[in-house]
């Protein structure tokens, strides 16, 4: 195992810090929503972990083509790394978005298209791991692997754009919304500072934590392959 | 004077999960991390031992 790149550690302390200007601009800088009070705050977090979640669903469904056509394992690597990061920061959007939809729209959940997309992603990719789980042979687990990030990759797009698409309660922050969103709201430019920053902020973290993973899945092949060696 | 609905609440509660989600994932990457670099260690001294048998 190589030892950690500066370059890694540098990028470990600018996570940090954009986490925490982020996290300030979120709480402190923006401004009060005058309906939704306070809560509205959770909606830098949300969108942030929603656009890196869905980015990596879309990026693992490309390295998922990558390897299909290479068959080199860096595309399987790179796969795993993102579906697990993207799995993670899109659990955490779907549990601000409940959380902000109770005083919002008086429900912690509701099965709105949009709601119902996002859930029905964040299982898919739950079930990418329990399918890799059952396949001891890495390339027969890789070539699945990849099939299936390939195909799960299309419900990152149908999440996106289900609310542009159909009648919805959930509000469109960019473009237009259904007539029957509801909680939706005009950001001011010390919101939208927040909002842009929150993005670029989570695309660093996204970035950071996506490299590590790598690095974990090059150890845990080098771990294997010795396994090998060893048992025969 | 500006009144607004109290929902502090629900927003550190927000903030709270985001931040546990994110220190989980990462402390589990540093665990699964340190296993896999004590099996390497192992691994590699029986293949030493292995190599010097033969």
């Amino acid at each position: 195992m190589q030892s950690k790149p500066i370059a890694l550690t540098i990028l470990d302390i600018v996570s940090i810090i954009v986490l925490g200007v982020a996290t300030y601009l979120a709480l402190v800088f923006a401004p009060t929503e005058l309906v939704m009070g306070d809560v509205q705050r959770v909606f830098y977090f949300h969108v942030g972990t929603a656009w890196v979640g869905l980015v990596g669903f879309v990026l693992a469904a490309v390295s998922g083509i990558a390897y299909l056509i290479t068959k080199n394992m860096k595309w399987d690597r790179f796969e795993v790394a993102a579906v697990e990061v993207s799995t993670m920061f899109f659990f955490i959007t779907i549990v601000l978005g409940s959380i902000w939809a109770r005083p919002a729209w008086n429900t912690w959940w509701t099965w709105d298209p949009r709601l119902t997309t996002a859930a029905v992603t964040e299982l898919i990719y739950i079930a990418y791991f329990m399918l890799r789980q059952g396949i001891e042979d890495p390339d027969k687990r890789a070539r699945f692997g990849a099939v299936y990030a390939l195909l799960g990759g299309l419900s990152a797009p149908i999440t996106f754009m289900v609310i542009r698409l159909f009648r919805t309660i959930h509000p469109v922050v960019i473009g237009n919304a259904s007539a029957e969103a509801q909680g939706g709201f005009d950001m001011t430019a010390d919101m939208r500072t927040a909002f842009f920053f929150a993005l670029f902020a989570f695309t660093v973290i996204f970035i950071d934590m996506m490299w590590h993973r790598i690095r974990l899945s090059s150890l845990q092949e080098k771990v294997e392959e010795l396994k090998l060696n060893v048992s025969m | 004077m500006e009144t607004f609905p109290d929902t502090s609440g629900y927003m550190i509660a927000g903030f709270v999960i985001a931040f546990a989600t994110m220190g989980i994932y990462i402390f589990s990457i540093y665990l699964r991390n340190r296993n896999l670099k004590s099996d390497l260690e192992t691994l590699e001294s029986l293949e030493t031992k292995q190599s010097k048998k033969k």
